[in-house]
């Protein structure tokens, strides 16, 4: 009897989502609670038509339970792409409402809504949905163990869209706690806290059960990433709701106390989730597709430590010159530039693997586009400690420039790296010859880059112009410029920007395409990337 | 490299590597927030701060679901350029019964800890319908439908009550006056002795031009023009309160 047991629990989670809309103490809970009903509903109706009465030992042959647990991961592939998509797409509408506010549509679709709505795609959808599936590949293969917990993969993956959706559409009602990165409400949050503690039982256990005697340097990265986050998720949302069965909630803390907490998280939403985590995917893909082993073991060690020690301590960067203590001011600043060690640390592993395989930048689009992702990476982690010297970030805090940084590390290192593991990874998973094209790749790595250029370089421009006429004196000692007047000087740059981020979205189109091409099977009939096999050279 | 040779005792133990990475990252986020919560000048000394009035509280949410954090800080820094821009630097007492604090991250559009008393409610009202109409420049969103939209009353007191859960000093006497002090609030024919006796420098009467209806717009607006006003700075001592 397959999947009678998951039905039962869907269609009970159903119901629960019908009395809570029925007695919901306001509009936006019977909205979402609607919401959350349809889907259930649909889920329920969609495992109804897969129900099996067929013996279980038959139905269990069928499957390979010695072999490695990959159907989850090509969900996850996919669910990667397209939550990148969409994602890209939000961003880019976000960005023509900076330049065009006509754009905005009331209330739904307002860039207050919409922004957490890009920023969340962008982090825990994309990005989310890389990591749990490339966790999962790296685990299984470097420990030669199957997915441990047969079915509490398949949980992680839906529970975890189940969550994204949850958080996407709570965004557009206006159902929202008003903290960066951490928007969605207390029932949100409590779904994603059981989802969690199953990827860290799914990903420990499958540790546990290894036949290989050490734990592969990925692994660590995943283990501190999976477990950080579930420390930050659960402190940074305590919260008192108004009424279970209501959206609002109350933060624990309040003023200082909740900005240290919410700027500790969130930093660390950076450090871990998407440092952390992407750093176990560049251990394990980078070596792989230059087919070159770490470079070294001691600098992994070192710069794993100190990174994970040495970020959580980083926070009050984003609160220099507030109400902030000075003492925590100053704590922040100097461990912040003492960051830019074990970052780089990090760079410099990933980059020296391709130590006698260089000439692979010029003939694996590929390797090319993890080079450039780890390029990035050095890049953004240099620009941080930089931002976050107090005299630097009395000029760059509050501006575009922090958001071209977050997008250089953002767009640059987690896109491309990720970018970078869906090609490796999906022609191994369908057990196709070769990607449908990599001509597609070449065209996709360089619109993604040029995108990247552009935005981080208008960002650049716009945010040091906008500091500066802030603070414009005259010889008589006014203020030269009003408010209204610097956002108008930032209206092309806005444009621009949104040109860098369609590139980007572009790009992830074609990979898209190309991506699926090879899931259905077919080969771009095209010519050979130059280089990619030495011509014979004749005997001198 | 004796010590980088033990690691390898980590490396073939994942419990300990999972204890050991907990408690590398726990000690971090210790040393620096827990003292925020007993160092006693964390939070300076001063009068006139109290928690928000049912209103304000409405508007507040009102401020906190539309994403305003997304474009205003509400956090006003010390430097010359800023405190003649805005007024007197934030203080971290101003936001002492804010759950979440809004102080921001980016400002597209201006600070707005000080905005009370700067301009009329006609003018909030007029800008958060049709904000290029006052503002030629902005690029803000319209917030036309909150004028349309009827505040919810009748649960404002668990919301009082939850915040009083989460430590902000509602009285027994405020629990129960909630709804009648959110309708007083904008009622310009109401009794409001009870409301200013209870939320010193509340901001009264009718704020959306239309006083037969209590509306969100009524709510944001009167959080609007009640921030960064409580703390009368004639009598504050910069020296003292420094941190």
């Amino acid at each position: 009897m397959k999947y009678v047991t998951e039905t039962i629990v869907l269609a009970v989670g159903a119901f629960i989502a019908l009395l809570g809309a029925a007695f919901a103490q306001d509009r936006l809970f019977e909205a979402h609670m609607w919401v959350l009903f349809f889907v259930l509903l649909a889920s329920t109706l969609f495992m109804i038509r897969r129900i099996s009465f067929a013996p279980v030992i038959a139905s269990r042959s069928s499957e390979h339970d010695d072999g490695y647990f990959d159907e989850v991961i090509r969900y996850g592939v996919i669910a990667t792409v397209f939550w990148g998509v969409v994602g890209f797409l939000v961003g880019v509408v976000v960005a023509a409402q900076l330049a065009f506010p006509d754009l905005n549509i009331e209330p739904w679709l307002n860039f207050g809504r919409v922004r957490p709505l890009h920023t969340s795609a962008v982090i825990f959808a994309f990005c989310g949905n890389a990591l749990i599936a490339t966790s999962f590949y790296v685990v299984q293969r470097t420990s030669r163990a199957r997915l441990f917990g047969g079915n509490l993969g398949w949980f992680v993956f839906w529970g975890y869209q189940l969550f994204i959706v949850m958080a996407a559409t709570g965004y557009l009602l206006g159902i929202t706690q008003g903290r960066e990165y951490a928007e969605p409400e207390w029932y949100v949050d409590i779904w994603l806290t059981v989802v969690w503690v199953a990827y860290l039982i799914a990903f420990l256990g499958t540790i546990l059960t290894r036949k290989e005697p050490h734990i592969y340097v990925a692994n660590w990265f995943f283990l501190a990433f999976i477990v950080t986050v579930a420390m930050l998720h659960i402190v940074n949302n305590l919260a008192v709701p108004v009424s279970f069965l209501g959206v609002k909630s109350y933060s624990a803390f309040s003023g200082v106390q909740d900005a240290l907490t919410q700027w500790w998280y969130g930093h660390n939403a950076v450090g871990f989730f998407l440092t952390a985590g992407f750093l176990g995917m560049m251990y394990y893909f980078v070596p792989k597709q230059v087919n070159r082993p770490v470079y070294s073991y001691r600098l992994s060690i070192i710069h794993f430590w100190a990174l994970i020690f040495m970020y959580i301590w980083a926070g009050p960067h984003h609160l220099h010159y507030t109400a902030l203590p000075d003492w925590a001011q100053t704590l922040g600043m100097v461990f912040s530039i003492m960051l830019w060690m074990p970052s780089w640390g990090g760079m410099i592993n990933g980059l020296m693997t391709l130590q006698g395989a260089w000439d692979k930048i010029r003939t694996d689009p590929i390797v090319r586009m993890m080079v450039m992702a780890i390029a990035f990476y050095g890049m953004a982690t240099f620009e941080g400690p930089m931002m976050s010297i107090k005299s630097v970030n009395s000029l760059s805090h509050y501006t575009d420039w922090t958001i071209g940084h977050v997008h250089s590390g953002a767009l640059g290192w987690n896109g491309l790296i990720t970018f970078g593991a869906v090609y490796f990874l999906v022609p191994k998973l369908w057990n196709r010859e070769r990607l449908y094209s990599i001509r597609m790749v070449n065209w996709h790595f360089w619109l993604a880059t040029l995108g990247i250029v552009i935005y981080a370089a208008v960002m650049w421009v716009a945010g040091i112009q906008q500091g500066l006429m802030w603070r414009e004196y005259d010889e008589q000692g006014f203020l030269v410029y009003s408010f209204a007047e610097t956002i108008a000087a930032m209206f092309p740059y806005y444009v621009l920007r949104a040109v860098g981020g369609g590139l980007f979205l572009l790009g992830a189109l074609i990979m898209a395409y190309n991506v699926t091409m090879t899931i259905l099977g077919y080969q771009r009939d095209e010519a050979p990337i130059p280089g990619a096999t030495p011509a014979l050279q004749p005997a001198e | 490299m004796s010590i980088l040779d033990k690691h390898a005792i980590l490396e073939r133990n994942a419990t300990l590597l999972l204890v050991g990475s907990l408690l590398v990252v726990s000690i971090g986020g210790i040393v620096e927030i827990a003292p925020l919560f007993y160092l006693e000048n964390t939070i300076e000394k001063v009068e006139g701060v109290r928690p928000y009035s049912p209103l304000e509280l409405a508007g507040r949410g009102i401020y906190v679901r539309e994403g305003c954090y997304t474009c205003h800080s509400q956090m006003i820094r010390p430097f010359r350029d800023e405190v003649e821009r805005y007024g007197h630097y934030s203080l971290a007492a101003e936001s002492m019964y804010d759950h979440p604090f809004q102080w921001g991250s980016k400002r597209t559009g201006p600070d707005l800890a000080r905005v009370g008393d700067r301009y009329s409610n006609e003018w909030h009202v007029q800008h958060l319908i049709e904000p290029r109409s006052v503002v030629p420049e902005s690029v803000m969103p319209s917030y036309a439908f909150l004028k349309e939209t009827p505040i919810e009353v009748k649960t404002i007191s668990m919301h009082l009550s939850a915040n009083r859960a989460v430590g902000v000093p509602y009285t027994d006497e405020m629990l129960e006056n909630a709804v009648a002090d959110m309708k007083a609030q904008a009622d310009p024919n109401a009794d409001t002795s009870g409301i200013e006796a209870r939320y010193p420098k509340a901001k009264l009467g009718d704020f959306d031009g239309n006083p037969a209806k209590l509306t969100e717009m009524d709510a944001l607006v009167a959080y609007l023009q009640m921030l960064g006003t409580l703390v009368d700075f004639s009598t504050y001592d910069d020296a003292a309160g420094y941190r």
